[in-house]
């Protein structure tokens, strides 16, 4: 008992180091800029500032992604103006209102810079209300008259856009989820806290790149190992004593609930609400692979990399000893273990590989989409469903699942607005569990 | 360090946020506590409660009791939509689409296109006037001590511990019946309670929608104790503290939740004042923290606590741990 606990408060001391020194340095270093990727109002709930100062953020973006500068932007209440701004190199602008209350956001379409001249917001004024102490974002997306963010490509081409993109995702998703398929098939866990793990490997990355200023490559290396490091703590330190304890599997998912929502506050906590980029990699424009087919040079490395790591695994899964032990204790853990396999070790290295894998999954999405406290949180369940699509448990299913999820995602906003992309996905891990739990290539005498 | 942190705490003890979670968290305890269902959607039939009122009243202008029978008739049919893919399979995969089925209801509850509905991610407001025009109460303040409120105050936090104390009440009630017998048996050993004979699915269903029910209770109260109603409110974290809540004041227990409620918000509130008092009188430097960064600390805490609770102690304070058999796969 004793020893668990000193145990934890080890865990706990550790995950501190690994991100207590961001604190100070990242304040020092960066302009946060606002949190609101795609989505069009966000509430920075738990960082707004608290005490007077209320502002709303407006941010003025084109639809693929890149920030608009010299917006002019108006808050009007009832008719009277409140406050202008005009946005900033980020495609943000900060306008500070006297109080709570319902605005109106204006954004002044012929103030738009040439780089943006012939794009349209879906509407030029956007309502909000302000409430005390949380401060508003409002975005802009700008796309070519008529909607469609591709108006001129024919719908063929969209739908090879889409593909790519989805298989970008589900590249993203692949990498998370073996670590969480294969920890569950070797301990049973259902560890909702490996979207902490996600995020770590970005912010990890983001630490060393950014404050102690190692170049890109050598920073994500570095931000890998510290997860598979992290991710072995977090076997030795906490779940083996718990197993060994024999601490029911329902008990162990509480707990990991828990952790996950420690580790998520203790992220914001160091690293704010604010959405960062990797530097060097904000603004880079995309190439034709295909005919219609935009992707930046980026993505079509982090995809080649996903792939070559994804194989590595795979090779290693059915070719070497260890791979052929930890298919064993996923299959049959006792039966293993009778067998001479050491299933403590299984387990370790299961820990420790899935961890750096979620870690690179964190980096890649980071280049994607930035980085923010809770981005690991936000793909957990997409990972989930993932997984339980490929069946729970097995590594090759949860890569099939993957890839299907993210073509999924992506294919649907052909169909559907793209702020409810990730609902389809949900919405499909209930319908999945309705007509084949086991999942893809799970056995039905798995989910008893 | 001066004595309204103190007020404020123990005011918490009754406030409308005690309420809230002592409904929500009775309801996971029907579910969770004595079916041993591990429903982690919670929020979502509070959700669906606070805006069958919001939306009934403010969107379509019909009084609020229609609200309140849209709200309850809603939480149903979520139930049995999530019960039936769900409840057949082992207790993970019920925790992971519930999961996913309260992120469904906020990102819809959110959208832009649903937002002549909802009112999108601002929420609706300004739909309360007809319950507040049932108040019995005079205008004036009631109460004593820290436990003084205005008349509006007073009459939704009487309103929501009468709830309390029926659902308490109704729980005690059914619990020793033979109904509430064969859910506890479910809880300990399902496959012996089917080889009674009974129909397992059926009692795991009743339990999920009676929970749900309860929960939307709470939800009719947060909606209407705030006037307001916004989406992000009823994220997966609502449902987190409310099993927190739970485990604190000891689950398949017919008070724990409601005990848990209060000590719950009266620490956090405590932690917040003192911590807030901290950093104003400068004994906590600002670089270590500032009162931006109190509210995250709060979630830190339930976190831990969350973990600590289930190693160390997971029957809670008052709970019994032969009534807990969470160690069963």
């Amino acid at each position: 008992m004793r020893r668990a606990a000193t145990a934890l408060v080890a865990l706990v001391l550790a995950v501190m180091a690994v991100v207590v020194g961001a604190s100070a340095a990242t304040a020092a270093t960066e302009t946060p800029t606002p949190a609101a990727a795609g989505q069009t109002t966000e509430t920075t709930a738990a960082s707004g500032s608290e005490s007077g100062g209320l502002a709303i953020t407006a941010r003025v973006r084109t639809a693929d992604g890149g920030d608009v500068e010299g917006a002019s932007i108006s808050v009007t209440q009832d008719g009277a103006q409140v406050a202008t701004g005009t946005t900033d190199a980020q495609g943000s602008a900060s306008l500070p209102v006297p109080a709570p209350g319902a605005y109106d956001v204006e954004l002044d379409v012929d103030s738009l810079p040439e780089s943006a001249q012939g794009l349209e917001p879906r509407s030029p004024t956007i309502s909000t209300t302000v409430e005390e102490g949380r401060d508003r974002t409002v975005a802009f997306r700008l796309s070519e008259e008529g909607g469609g963010s591709s108006a001129g490509a024919g719908a063929g081409d969209q739908v090879l856009q889409r593909i790519a993109t989805g298989l970008r995702f589900g590249l993203v998703i692949a990498l998370g989820a073996i670590g969480l398929s294969l920890i569950f098939g070797t301990t049973g866990l259902t560890n909702f806290a490996h979207s902490e793990l996600i995020t770590l490997g970005a912010l990890t990355t983001y630490f060393y790149t950014v404050i102690a200023g190692l170049p890109f490559l050598l920073a994500a290396a570095a931000g890998l190992v510290t997860c598979g490091v992290f991710g072995y703590l977090n076997d030795r330190v906490l779940w083996q004593p718990l197993r060994r304890r024999g601490t029911g599997l329902i008990a162990m998912m509480i707990v990991s609930i828990g952790l996950s929502l420690f580790l998520r506050y203790l992220y914001l906590y160091v690293f704010d609400g604010g959405v960062r980029t990797f530097p060097g990699y904000a603004g880079q424009g995309g190439v034709q692979v295909l005919p219609g087919v935009l992707l930046r040079p980026l993505d079509l490395w982090t995809m080649g990399l996903s792939v070559v790591v994804l194989v590595v695994v795979a090779l290693a899964l059915v070719k070497t000893r260890l791979g052929k032990a930890t298919r064993a204790v996923a299959d049959n853990p006792a039966l293993a273990s009778a067998s001479g396999i050491d299933v403590d070790r299984v387990i370790r290295t299961v820990w420790v590989v899935g961890s750096a894998l979620a870690g690179l999954s964190g980096v890649v999405l980071g280049l994607q989409q930035g980085i923010s406290f809770q981005m690991g949180f936000q793909i957990l369940l997409l990972v989930f469903a993932a997984v339980t699509l490929g069946g729970l448990g097995t590594a090759f299913g949860a890569v099939v699942g993957s890839l299907i999820v993210g073509l999924f995602v992506e294919l649907s906003t052909l169909l559907i607005p793209s702020e409810l992309q990730n609902l389809g996905a949900l919405v499909i891990l209930i319908l999945i569990l309705l007509v084949r739990p086991q999942g893809i290539l799970g056995r039905a005498q798995r989910i008893g | 360090m001066d004595i309204s942190i103190l007020n404020n705490a123990l005011a918490a003890a009754i406030g409308l946020d005690t309420v809230i979670y002592a409904l929500a968290a009775l309801g996971l305890n029907i579910q969770f506590g004595y079916a041993g269902l591990l429903n982690f959607g919670q929020a979502a039939f509070v959700a669906i409660g606070s805006y069958g009122i919001a939306t009934i009243v403010s969107i379509a202008g019909l009084p609020f009791v229609v609200g309140i029978l849209v709200g309850l008739a809603g939480s149903v049919v979520f139930a049995l939509l999530l019960g039936i893919p769900t409840l057949r399979l082992r207790a993970d995969y019920l925790a992971i689409a519930t999961i996913a089925a309260s992120e469904v209801v906020r990102l819809l509850a959110r959208s832009n296109s649903l937002g002549a509905y909802t009112g999108g991610s601002n929420g609706l407001s300004g739909f309360a006037e007809g319950f507040y025009d049932l108040n019995p109460f005079p205008q004036g303040t009631y109460g004593f001590g820290p436990f003084a409120a205005n008349e509006r105050n007073t009459w939704i936090l009487l309103v929501g511990w009468l709830l309390v104390a029926l659902v308490a009440l109704a729980t005690w009630a059914i619990m020793r019946s033979p109904w509430g017998r064969v859910l506890k048996g479910i809880r300990e050993d399902e496959d012996a309670v089917r080889a009674l004979g009974k129909n397992v699915y059926a009692y795991k269903m009743q339990a999920l929608v009676l929970g749900g029910l309860v929960g939307t209770l709470g939800g009719f109260v947060f909606s209407l104790g705030r006037a307001a109603v916004q989406p992000d409110n009823y994220a997966t974290a609502f449902t987190f503290f409310t099993y927190t809540v739970l485990l604190l004041g000891g689950a398949a227990r017919v008070l724990g939740p409601v005990v848990g409620a209060a000590i719950f918000w009266v620490v956090l509130s405590l932690t917040d004042g003192v911590l807030r008092g901290a950093i104003q009188e400068g004994w906590i430097p600002a670089a270590l923290m500032s009162s931006s960064q109190v509210g995250q600390v709060r979630f830190m805490l339930v976190g831990l606590a969350l973990m600590l609770l289930m190693i160390y102690r997971p029957q809670g304070i008052f709970g019994d741990r032969r009534e807990l058999a969470l160690d069963g796969r």
